[in-house]
């Protein structure tokens, strides 16, 4: 299984819960943290079960989320 | 300059538009523009712009609206009922300063009205018609080949400008024919690019044609400038003819049809000893204000004659204020105003002096 | 860094057609999704520089803001009339309505219907949510039989407002569409779906194929009055019964 992460535009996020819902390994939760417009965004809670599959990514409607994943080597890209 | 041909007006003016590079029109099928339509459905695609029928005046509009954001000289036409249903969407041409050329070959109303010649859209026509703070520059041929010189006008001043520009002639000038000679035509490549033009966003930042700003601030600003725009064309574009005013006690205040006939009152009227005038204007907006605060300080009558029920008196009045009389006289309907009934009117506000013979 | 290291590689970012703006969208909107899953096709097929949006009046009206590319404004119902005069003067550029149910189906229908029947060549999108979001909730055409809205307090009532409209399907009996499709957003698999038709419906269009619409069952958490997540649920369980998935028509 492939080793992912996440990164959420905090100001950006409005809390919605989509993503929290369509993470098919629960790594994602709502943090209890507020971001300057009130809402209660999301984080990372189990980053070790993420696998980058970017389910999250998909569905967040406001495009808050960007998404990395391991490439072992070989496989992936080099980057030169 | 080309030949003389023999064509009806509303042939002509769809003519004129193609030669003024005009190369997309959309229309809805009404009577009594029926023939400007037909035209352009078989001349528009031989000059290879678009010709769309659209299912309603609205949805023309609209397809003027987005040839004109691409960047092209567009076109549209109907009469009367039709221009009510454009009226939404011209608010949205000046609200967002896209140019466009509208023919409106008026009819009898209000409601449906019927199918013979009227003025009842002054109001409509110069007043805004439409929702919100626009004007819109109003033409008004009384023949024919000015019929063609003026939609070509059009064009330009549209452009000019970035405004809507209505013609507004009835189903006299529409219908009849009269011989023309139409001006070369234009070559719709040689017209300067429009910046603000949809054309694709490629080597430049995106452009947005919109009148949707939720800033007071912003709108109010953007408002003001196009309010600007507008006292230039107060101060440039106004037109008028005067005939025989020179020597004149009296003159009528009429345009399109009306002025054409009452052209004939003043020489019916001049044989009678009448000393007899003719203010015309030809822009009905901007409104030549001007020469009618200047003919009435030296003439006691101007009679204004529409086929209306009195709506450009209300601008002669604005222009005259109490300096003159300024009675009225219409014809509704769609019943035509002749020669000697026009004459008729005026002889009501003639004296004469039996001593020596004259009238005054 | 060592040859032998995994290293980690961006799967996923912000579409470069998407311009760098918040959306004014509500909450768990499927509007920002959809936008996202429009700018990602435009990527794909390389036509940011010849795209132009036309936008509606209603939520989406700034969609025209969120997109690296040309765009224009429509009044209320008119942007299939709009497209049609863009496209008609220049067929090079790619044009593309973004409607919801009120301007689409409801004050738009004349000039939806026609620009469908004349086959023009332009992408419709339409955003069905079943509301009138803008306004603040009121019933759409496509409103579900005894759904509540801010206009029908006691929930919709067919005797008194007829039955939701199935615009894909009025549009699906014409000859001159070639492709018409409804899809949804509940799930990964329905997202993904309506990414490829959203990117077929742009296909067509640049092969100069004609007409496509897309018809996408969308939320409304807010005039809904639901969380998120239960929206998506009552898409899935409630919604797709009167409105059925699936492609109607496909001359591609």
């Amino acid at each position: 299984m492939p080793k992912g992460m996440v990164l959420f535009d905090r100001e950006r996020c409005k809390g919605c819960g989509l993503c929290i819902a369509v993470c098919p390994r629960q790594v994602l939760s709502y943090s209890g943290e507020y971001n300057q417009r009130g809402y209660n965004v999301t984080r990372m809670e189990d980053p070790d079960r993420c696998t980058g599959c970017a389910f999250c990514a998909l569905t967040c409607p406001d495009v808050t989320i960007e998404v990395y994943r391991e490439i072992s080597p070989g496989k992936g890209r080099s980057n030169g | 300059m080309g030949e003389k041909i023999l064509i009806a007006g509303n042939d002509a003016i769809a003519e004129a538009g193609i030669r003024a590079g005009c190369r997309s029109y959309f229309g809805y099928p009404i009577t009594p523009q029926n023939e400007l339509l037909e035209y352009m459905s078989a001349h528009m695609p031989k000059a290879g712009g678009a010709f769309v029928q659209a299912e309603s005046e609205i949805g023309a509009i609209y397809m003027c609206y987005g040839a004109s954001a691409a960047g092209g000289r567009t076109m549209t036409s109907s009469s009367s009922p039709g221009i009510s249903l454009k009226l939404e969407g011209i608010s949205y041409l000046a609200g967002c300063d896209l140019p466009c050329v509208i023919v409106n070959v008026a009819r009898g109303g209000p409601g449906l009205g019927n199918i013979a010649p009227a003025q009842g859209d002054y109001f409509q026509a110069t007043k805004g018609g439409g929702h919100g703070d626009y004007r819109m520059v109003v033409l008004a041929p009384a023949t024919i080949p000015e019929a063609t010189e003026l939609t070509m006008l059009a064009f330009d001043l549209a452009d000019k400008y970035w405004t809507p520009v209505l013609v507004l002639v009835d189903g006299v000038l529409g219908q009849m024919m009269e011989p023309v000679e139409f001006c070369e035509p234009v070559d719709p490549t040689t017209l300067p690019l429009k910046p603000w033009a949809l054309t694709g966003a490629q080597g430049r930042p995106r452009n947005i044609v919109t009148s949707f700003f939720l800033d007071p601030h912003e709108l109010s600003e953007i408002n003001l400038k196009r309010q600007d725009r507008y006292r230039r064309i107060e101060a440039q574009e106004v037109r008028y003819e005067e005939f025989e005013t020179g020597d004149a006690t009296i003159v009528i205040a009429a345009y399109g049809t009306v002025a054409r006939i009452a052209k004939t009152t003043v020489k019916l009227a001049r044989n009678e000893g009448i000393k007899l005038g003719l203010l015309r204007p030809i822009t009905l907006w901007p409104f030549p204000y001007a020469p009618f605060r200047a003919l009435s300080n030296r003439v006691k009558t101007i009679l204004t004659v529409e086929m209306s029920a009195g709506q450009m008196v209300e601008d002669v009045r604005l222009a005259v204020a109490e300096r003159a009389e300024t009675p009225f006289y219409g014809e509704l309907g769609g019943i035509v105003p002749t020669p000697r009934g026009i004459l008729r009117e005026v002889r009501k506000y003639v004296s004469y002096d039996a001593e020596n013979g004259q009238s005054f | 860094m060592s040859v032998m290291t995994p290293k980690m590689v961006k799967v996923f970012e912000r579409p470069r057609s998407l311009a760098d703006i918040e959306f004014t969208y509500c909450p768990g909107c499927h509007h920002g999704l959809i936008t996202r899953i429009i700018a990602q096709v435009i990527d794909e097929l390389g036509i940011q520089e010849r795209t132009v949006v036309v936008g509606p009046v209603g939520c989406s009206v700034f969609v025209y803001q969120w997109f690296r590319c040309d765009g224009i404004q429509s009044a209320h119902g008119r942007a299939c009339a709009v497209a049609t005069g863009i496209k008609r003067v220049n067929p090079d550029l790619i044009v593309f309505t973004y409607q919801g149910d009120g301007d689409l189906a409801a004050i738009g229908t004349a000039e939806s219907i026609h620009a469908a029947n004349r086959g023009e060549n332009i992408t419709v999108i339409f955003i069905n949510n079943q509301i009138y979001g803008m306004t603040g909730g009121q019933m759409a055409p496509t409103t579900l039989i005894g759904q509540w809205a801010t206009s029908c307090p006691e929930g919709r009532d067919a005797g008194l407002a007829g039955y939701p409209i199935r615009f894909a399907e009025i549009v699906a009996q014409l000859d001159a569409p070639v492709y018409v499709t409804r899809q949804s957003l509940y799930d990964q698999k329905r997202i993904r779906a309506t990414s490829r038709a959203i990117k077929k419906a742009f296909q067509y269009q640049v092969e100069g194929k004609g007409y496509s619409l897309v018809e996408i069952l969308a939320n409304c958490p807010t005039s809904w009055h639901m969380k998120p997540v239960e929206s998506n649920r009552w898409i899935a369980d409630e919604v797709v019964k009167v409105f059925p998935l699936g492609d109607l028509v496909d001359r591609g």
